[in-house]
């Protein structure tokens, strides 16, 4: 099959509230789609229930032609939009617990990376920066032989050099094969890197097409049409 | 190669142009071999699939060659450099030329202005 990712009539309510409605969309293998759309709109919890987080849905997502479910975890790499690791945790204690955990993490990367990101893998996560702990997570979820890689605002809050170091990083190491579902509100400095942009309003999608169909037929930016989109 | 992209316009063609430049100016040389898709998509920080599409159409201009498994080469064929080179430049001035008879200059009238120009590089 050639899409990694097929969504069908998915709906989510939260309580009587419906914040995701009707959402049909794929993700073809060896593509890079950004998820965009404001604060609120249902981003965190498509990709929440994407990752098997949350349960309750109707409509029918399947990831590698299954539905959500154990295989799911194994082969989605998911970067929440919160960080998860114990911050008295290092990151050569967070290698090791991921090693454990997932058959397709790869030791030596996570180590490469997060020297190539200048980070001490005996520094305790509570002591990094912010940006350090966004650079050590990415480190580790891109450090998975994953068939899709879900980031959930892996660039929120940091400055543009470290934004830079970021996509360089999951550029070069996301393997063609594998797909990647990417969601930020900062698509100004990030749109080269994608395939395909979805715009979710009011938990609805109003767009899901190729970046540079959207710049050949409108002659402008995904940024520029987000802000027509959402004005 | 240049690693400020217009987001107005498609990435791929961008490359293109940019790669079209160097073959034609020579700092890319006929057969010289190309940087791998990886590679450059690494360089550029774009998407590997958008450096893909660039050289398939490289390829069908006959610009770029693809050896099985040994990548990328510039062509060998300097009859297509030099119409590349011929295309590219008849481009530019046709846009010029455009331009300057929208603000009214007359075909002579450009002639003395160009063989009058001060710039520092001539």
């Amino acid at each position: 099959m050639a899409n990694i990712v097929e969504v069908k009539n998915f709906s989510k309510y939260y309580g009587k509230k419906l914040v995701l409605k009707d959402l049909n969309f794929t993700i073809p293998k060896g593509q890079i789609v950004g998820l965009f759309g404001e604060n609120g709109c249902g981003k965190t919890t498509l990709l929440k229930t994407m990752a098997g987080l949350l349960k309750d849905y109707t409509g029918e997502i399947l990831i590698d032609s299954e539905k959500i479910g154990v295989h799911t975890k194994s082969v989605v790499s998911y970067l929440p939009d919160i960080s998860y690791f114990n911050k008295n945790m290092t990151p050569k204690k967070a290698i090791d617990i991921f090693s454990d955990f997932y058959s397709d993490f790869d030791r030596k990367k996570a180590l490469s990376i997060i020297q190539d990101l200048g980070l001490n893998e005996n520094m305790k996560i509570l002591k990094m920066s912010k940006g350090m702990q966004e650079k050590f997570s990415i480190a580790m979820v891109m450090s998975r032989k994953a068939k899709l890689y879900i980031l959930d605002e892996p660039l929120g809050g940091i400055d543009s050099t470290a934004r830079d170091y970021i996509l360089d990083t999951i550029i070069k190491n996301y393997n063609e094969d594998s797909s990647i579902l990417l969601s930020t509100h900062l698509i100004n400095d990030v749109e080269r890197i994608f395939d395909k942009a979805i715009f979710i309003k009011d938990g609805s999608i109003v767009l899901n097409e190729y970046v540079d169909v959207i710049r050949e037929e409108k002659g402008m930016s995904i940024d520029k049409l987000f802000r027509e989109v959402y004005r | 190669m240049n690693k400020k992209f217009d987001n107005n316009i498609p990435i791929y063609l961008q490359i293109i142009d940019e790669i079209k430049i160097m073959i034609a100016s020579g700092s890319l040389k006929l057969g010289e071999k190309l940087p791998s898709v990886r590679e450059l998509a690494q360089n550029l920080g774009v998407n590997p699939n958008t450096i893909q599409r660039a050289f398939s159409v490289l390829e069908q201009e006959g610009l770029v060659f693809a050896e099985r498994t040994a990548g990328r080469y510039i062509t060998n064929d300097e009859v297509i450099v030099m119409n590349l080179k011929e295309n590219l430049a008849t481009e530019e001035l046709n846009k010029f030329l455009d331009y300057m008879k929208k603000i009214g200059f007359t075909k002579e009238e450009i002639i003395e202005k160009i063989k009058n120009s001060k710039r520092s590089d001539d």
